[in-house]
């Protein structure tokens, strides 16, 4: 192997305000569509419960169909499909703002959710229902009990899974480089040619999200062993 | 809607251009997800076991394999592969198998997590009573823990093998024609349908791993009711 490596080229000046905004738009992107999965996931997990007939027909298909699909296509799909699919307004506005993105996180937060709803929905199904007909029975209405007595507790057991949905989330965020977005896979694609400077470019990439991915696992870790010790159901 | 679009490229997005050209389409995406699964197994059962080992030469490196592949997005690792071993090693792979390769490795690390949490969820009491018979370590592992333990794995290695099948997606960025790729020739070649044309896809992909979600569901309800308990 002969191959001299320049680490400062990629770590000063523009290339290393390439990577800093590169970082930015992909915590910004996970951020949104974390936070619009989590009011869709929990809202379809709710409807879930309902035992209401369409609602429930209507989770189950959402959440099996998207989740047993790329994610990369249902990107595609979005971008280059929305044409189609929604009207003339919505979409000048989209274009005049930054479609791309929007583009990445329709997609993110539809993919997200189906998982998130998922797991909250296990959340929910591991609290006893009896909490939920006694709360009933003191006069709640459904949607009190969910607020007040069910989904408190459920959040509680669900932190885990949901902390490495996010994770999962941000490192699908990478995807949307393949329309556009320019994240920090992006990024580290555009210095590389740039520069020619591939391997350092790429290691710094991959070194950022190695760094958040395992000082999360190493989280979730000390949070499951303490929770271990303090509740037990 | 212009369904038409689909309708007559409905073999290229099955087969590719197979009879007279390369085989591509769904066929490559099942064919990549299936070669893909059958090396991770073995690749996955070695780091899998060997990060269950009490020695920290074994321990060791097989969990900083785990973390690192399952810490970088999929699509990083699959341009490493293909853009940057080639500086290293001064030779360069052909996509599919890079594209292969790199599938191997990423799906290994998620089987060796479902071979360790397989064997730890047996009983302590086997192993215990397998040693006592008079097994050595490696024995107990293949005639009484693996087994037992393998079988019980089954619906996880489906779910992975689903995986598998939406991650050969990606390997799209490298140029190899499975069924992403080839919505998206069709797409630049045609330009008027590519809503039609990856609903078509999403439903491809939608109708195989569905199948497959709801075969390990089955298995899995099968399953619970014959395992061996502490």
């Amino acid at each position: 192997m002969n191959y001299d490596f320049q680490w400062n080229v990629v770590l000063s000046g523009e290339y290393l305000d390439w990577i800093l905004s590169g970082v930015k738009v992909t915590c910004q992107i996970s951020a949104v569509s974390l936070f619009f999965a989590m009011c869709i996931g929990t809202l379809l997990a709710v409807m879930r419960l309902t035992r209401f007939k369409p609602f429930v027909w209507f989770t189950a298909i959402y959440t099996e169909f998207f989740r047993n699909t790329p994610l990369l296509v249902q990107i595609f799909f979005w971008y280059f499909g929305s044409d189609g699919l929604l009207p003339r307004f919505a979409l000048d506005w989209l274009y005049d703002h930054d479609f791309e993105f929007a583009a990445g996180v329709i997609a993110l937060t539809v993919y997200t959710s189906a998982f998130i709803a998922e797991e909250i929905r296990s959340g929910i199904n591991s609290i006893p229902r009896t909490q939920l007909e006694a709360s009933r029975a003191c006069g709640l209405s459904f949607v009190q009990a969910m607020r007040y007595v069910i989904l408190p507790q459920a959040f509680r057991i669900i932190i885990p899974p949901l902390i490495s949905q996010a994770l999962n989330l941000l490192k699908n965020s990478a995807l949307c480089m393949t329309i556009g977005v320019a994240e920090l896979l992006y990024m580290a694609k555009q210095i590389e040619s740039y520069s020619f400077r591939a391997f350092e470019a790429m290691s710094v990439a991959t070194l950022i999200y190695l760094s958040i991915s395992l000082v999360v696992s190493f989280t979730i870790t000390q949070y499951n062993k303490h929770f271990m010790r303090t509740v037990s159901y | 809607m212009q369904w038409d679009v689909v309708a007559t490229n409905f073999d290229y997005l099955l087969f590719g251009a197979y009879p007279e050209g390369p085989l591509g389409g769904l066929a490559m995406t099942i064919l990549m997800a299936l070669g893909s699964i059958f090396g991770a197994f073995w690749v996955g059962l070695v780091v899998g076991l060997m990060r269950l080992s009490p020695r920290a030469w074994l321990k060791w490196p097989a969990m900083v394999y785990i973390e690192i592949i399952r810490g970088v997005p999929l699509i990083m690792l699959i341009l490493w592969f293909y853009f940057l071993f080639p500086i290293l090693i001064g030779k360069t792979l052909p996509a599919i198998q890079s594209a292969m390769v790199t599938l191997v490795v990423f799906t290994s690390a998620y089987i060796a997590e479902i071979v360790r949490a397989g064997v730890q969820a047996l009983p302590k009491g086997q192993m215990e009573a397998s040693r006592a018979t008079g097994l050595s370590k490696m024995q107990a592992m293949i005639y009484v823990i693996l087994p037992q333990a393998l079988r019980n794995m089954i619906p996880s290695f489906v779910n992975q093998f689903v995986s598998v099948t939406k991650d050969t997606s990606l390997v799209y960025v490298l140029g190899v024609t499975e069924l992403t790729r080839a919505a998206v020739q069709v797409n630049n070649r045609t330009l008027s349908a590519p809503m039609e044309l990856y609903m078509t896809i999403l439903v491809m992909y939608f109708v195989i791993c569905y199948v497959l979600t709801s075969y390990s569901r089955t298995l899995e309800r099968k399953m619970a009711r014959y395992q061996a308990r502490g």
